[in-house]
Formats: structure tokens, sequence, C-alpha cells
């Protein structure tokens, strides 16, 4: 079982605070923290579970600049056997689509029984890649995956949709499955453990490796473009409570108190 | 053809709440551009779907095949790549949802058409699309062009738009020759599970007290569920908390989970992603309790307390208990 992981390195937003550039197009990054995205950690998590039940290969990829080899990097910690990194300037300021055609190009030429993806990343969120680069694969898809059964050529997987509701669904395989958060308990990695692997080889391509020009590429080979970036209104709807704990917790009981809730 | 094509969702025989989101929107769009607003229902056994939209639309087309029955992206790309291939709408409406995130990029792919995702507005202008749309997990927004294309596709988040309004006369209902000639071979659809069977109904309670991922250790749990007993309420909680597995998926608040109406939603440590305060709408009041003054959550509270949970919950437990103590 030959399995192909795609990951990406997002920047944690918990508390950060967030400022558009000069550009309008993109947000300040200098101060931020970054990370493996959520949802890929959890596709990534699934990828070695399913190998070290079923044996084979799990091979990771990103397309990033030069410090994106840091979640492939995490992903060897983890147990993924092969990394790839797409990395070119061409690849730059791609949409979904752009980012899906160059995982494709380099993903068809490698072997692989499924392809698995985050559902969504933590920062675009276009929730677009997996079923993009399944159709331009050729391969069936299925998205927000919360559990995955492998048994010869067919996945059986459940997927998320609303109000509790999952529906269980049959796949012939390969074929891409994009990780719903939950879906599994991401093992920790040590940093001890991302140094042991800090000489494992990454196979490094850019776009001329993959046969595409750089008009197919990036924002050149995008459909979409973002012109704009704005923070939403900040806009309070009710009141904020002030004082020290005590004040503001009996605040707080007398307003329910005030509705006969405490009665 | 000068048209809005919107996409019907239904699932276990009923049209899906978004359908309507859907409708409303390519009505908008459809009088601006001086196009016609087509429902697109595809199905089996489909007539009170297609009465209903036709209240709404101008044109219902229908195309019913068993493959169709229930959803399943193979079968409803095939047929929507044909339909929107010979109609060359304007633009294509599919709801942001379980559904539309497996349909619409593979759709995409095979038509060439420029889509964008996860859309809050939508614009269609001499066939140019641009659209508004949340990044960064709804912390920023982003307005977005589509480059030129052949066709368009937007995927609409749920919850936006106003209630759609009726024509005066019902619109015409189209039935179609279903295209597709045999089985499909890849996807198939096994069963519906429902994860919260058998558990309890948070959506049944007056008061609910939701934790989210700021309690940071699942054995801090019990401060939050103290609270909810002394309210008399249930324990709730956000996604963050599920993933973890520190509480059943039964107990989630979101649109993945229960949507809920409570006299009281008392959230804390909840940051107030767009999945969850959606799911929140009908409460009467909410009450949140965070550390960050910007948590989104606190753009739909009532009333809020900026602070550290650990110390707020407790003192405000203790004083809800002397209150109840106390008559």
């Amino acid at each position: 079982m030959d399995i192909i992981v795609c990951v990406k390195r997002v920047p944690d937003l918990a508390e950060a605070d967030i400022v558009i550039d000069r550009s309008q197009r993109d947000i300040e990054k200098d101060d931020l923290v970054f990370d493996i995205n959520e949802w890929d950690n959890y596709a990534l998590e699934e990828a070695v579970l399913l190998k070290e039940k079923l044996g084979g290969t799990v091979t990771t990829i990103t397309l990033g600049d030069e410090d994106a080899e840091e979640v492939l990097r995490r992903a060897l910690a983890v147990g993924a056997d092969n990394a790839v990194h797409l990395d070119d300037a061409a690849f730059a300021g791609g949409d979904a689509y752009a980012t899906a055609k160059a995982l494709a190009a380099a993903i068809r030429e490698m072997p692989y029984d499924l392809v698995l993806a985050g559902a969504q990343a933590g920062d675009d969120g276009y929730g677009q890649v997996g079923a993009t680069l399944a159709e331009l694969l050729g391969i069936p898809h299925a998205t927000l995956v919360t559990s995955l059964e492998v048994d010869g050529k067919i996945a059986r997987v459940r997927r998320e949709l609303e109000a509790g509701l999952e529906e269980v669904m049959e796949l012939g395989l390969p074929a891409v499955l994009t990780i719903q958060t939950g879906i599994n308990e991401p093992r920790y990695v040590s940093i001890a453990g991302i140094r042991r692997v800090a000489r494992r080889e990454i196979d490094v391509r850019k776009a001329s490796d993959l046969g595409l020009s750089a008009a197919e590429v990036g924002a050149a080979g995008s459909k979409t473009e973002i012109e704009k970036l704005s923070l939403p209104p900040a806009a309070q709807k009710g009141d904020i409570l002030e004082g020290s704990t005590a004040v503001v917790a009996e605040k707080l009981a007398a307003i329910f108190a005030s509705k006969g809730w405490l009665g | 053809m000068n048209e809005i094509l919107v996409l019907a969702e239904h699932r276990r025989g009923e049209l899906r709440e978004i359908t309507f989101d859907l409708i409303a929107r390519g009505r908008q769009l459809a009088e601006k551009a001086g196009a016609e607003l087509v429902a697109v229902v595809l199905g089996r056994g489909t007539d009170g779907f297609c009465a209903t939209l036709a209240q709404y639309a101008d044109r219902v087309l229908v195309v019913e095949d068993d493959a169709l029955r229930d959803f399943n992206s193979e079968p409803y790309q095939a047929v929507l790549a044909q339909l929107i291939s010979e109609r060359q709408p304007l633009l294509t409406l599919i709801g942001h949802t379980a559904c539309g995130l497996d349909l619409a990029p593979s759709l995409a792919v095979q038509l060439d058409a420029a889509l964008v995702t996860d859309c809050l507005e939508v614009e269609i202008d001499g066939g140019k699309l641009t659209a508004v749309r949340p990044a960064y997990g709804g912390r920023v927004r982003a307005s977005l062009q589509a480059r030129e294309a052949t066709h368009r596709i937007a995927t609409i988040q749920a919850g936006n738009a106003p209630s759609p309004r009726a024509r005066d006369s019902a619109g015409e209902i189209v039935k179609l020759q279903s295209p597709l000639a045999e089985e499909m071979a890849y996807k198939k659809l096994l069963e519906y599970v429902d994860t919260a069977a058998g558990e309890i109904d948070i959506s049944q309670s007056e008061i609910i007290v939701s934790v989210g991922r700021g309690i940071g250790d699942p054995k801090n749990i019990t401060l939050v569920e103290d609270l909810a007993n002394a309210l008399g309420g249930v324990l709730a909680c956000s996604r963050p908390v599920v993933d973890k597995k520190w509480l059943p998926k039964a107990r989630q608040v979101g649109i993945s989970g229960k949507t809920v109406h409570p006299k009281l939603y008392l959230a804390i440590g909840i940051s107030g992603a767009f999945q969850h305060v959606t799911a929140i709408k009908g409460a009467g009041m909410v009450v949140a309790i965070n550390k960050d003054p910007k948590a989104p959550i606190f753009r739909v509270a009532d009333y809020g307390i900026v602070g550290d949970l650990f110390a707020v919950v407790p003192t405000l437990k203790e004083k809800i208990a002397r209150a109840k103590a106390g008559k």
C-alpha cells in the first residue's frame, strides 16, 4: 500500500494580532508561528497508521518556499518514508487550482494506491485542493472523511455531513480522500525526533521538473486571484462586564437571577 | 444562456435549508443581471421538491434517475457538467456544504470552470465573477475575482441569505432525460449513520453551558460541568473538544453537530468559529467567557467576560449557588 499525503505549512493565528500587509493581498507573516496545517496533521497520522497496519510506504509532499521544508521534516519524524518538496518561485501566489495542478503533475509520476490531504487549510480555507487533485488525476475522491478502512482495492469511508449525520461510502482505489479533524489522535513529535531526520534527503522539484511552464502554475496558472484582504468589523453586539473576577461573576449571576433562571 | 443556475440540495426526502439561501442569493443576482433564476433538481421522486422550488424559481430543471436518489458526487457531476455545458449559465450556485465540497471542485475541473468557494457575497457583472469569502478561519475577509473562463461556479456559505421571495405565479417545471447511461463504478453510498443516536439530545435543554479549546485539559471539564449543574443546564462543547475525544460528538454544538435554541447559551473558552456561532443563532441570550478580547464569540454575545475561565467559572458557580440558597 503506497500512500501519498499532501501537507502545507500555515501560520497559527490562535492568539496573534493580524495585520494586512502593504500589498493588501496578504497578511504580515514575519512575527507569526508556523506549523503543519491542522487537517493535514490528521491526514499524516492516518497515512502512518495505515502503513503500520498494512505495510507499504508513505510519501509526503508539499508546495511552498524553502521554509515549507520543516513540515516535511515533521512528517518524516512521524513516520513518512519519503518527502517531496515542490519549490519554485513560479509556484508562488497560486490558488487552489494551480496548487492542485502542480501536485497532480508530481503525483502522476509516483506509485500510489491512496492520496490523503487535509479537508481544508487553516489559511485560505478553500477546501478545494484534494478533490481538484483527484479529478486532475482521473481518480475518485471523498471529502471530509472521519473514518477510513482499506480492504484490498476498496476504501470504505465515513464522510461528515451536517447535524451529526455521517454517510458511509465505498470507493475504488486509487482514490483521493480529504481528512476531517478528529479522525484520529495525532502522535506527539519531539524536537529530538525531528532532529533525527534532519539529514534525510528531500526530493526538491521545480516546475520544469514536472513538465510545467511558469505560465501554468502559481499566480499565472490560477483561475482566481485575491484582490484585497480586510479585517471583518470588530463590532461587539453586547456588554462586556467590567471589574474584578468577583464583581463580573456577581453581575452575571444578577443578570441570570433577574431572568428568573436561578429560582 | 442568461440564467443563474442553483443546485437544490436534498437529503432523506427533504430539501435542505441551504437550497433556500441559494435561491434567495440567486434571485438577487438574476435581478441585477436581467437573468432568469433556474433551480436544478437531481433525484428520484422529486415532485414535491419541484413544486416548492417553482414558487421561487423562474424555471425548475429536473433530472430523475435512481443513481441520483441520494447525493453522490459522481453521477451529480456527470449530469451537471452536461447541463452547464449545454445551457452556458452566467453562474452556477452550489451550497458550501458536505455535498458542495464533494462536488464543486471536481465539477469545475471537468468544465474548466472558475470556482470560488465558501462565499459570503457574490457578484456577477458583465460575466465577471467577484466574491467575498473568509480566510484564516474567519479572521480575515478576502475579496476575490475569477479570471475569464467559459463557466463560473460559486459555493455559498450557509445562513447568510434573506428569506427567498415567492413569485406571483409558479415557475415552469421542465423534466429532462437523464444522461446517465450506466451505473458508475467508483463510488457507492452504503448508508447514513446518525452519530448522536441513543445519546443525550442537548438541543432539548433551555440552558446550555458549552466548553471549548480554552479548557486546555480534559480533567478541567468538570469545572464547567459543575457550573452547568448549578444552573440546571446541560454540558455541551465546540468541535475541538470532540476532535480531542474529551467529550462525545452528541455534545457538540455546530453545523456538523447540534443546532440549538436555548434561552441561555454560555460559551466558555470558545473562540467562536463560523461553524459554531451559526448553530447558536436561535439562542435567547449568549454569554461568552474568554481570555481573548478579540475572540469572534464576542461579536455574537449579549454579555461578555474577558478573563481567565479558571478564575471566572468557579467564582460564578459560587455566586449562583449563593443566589439560589438566598431564595
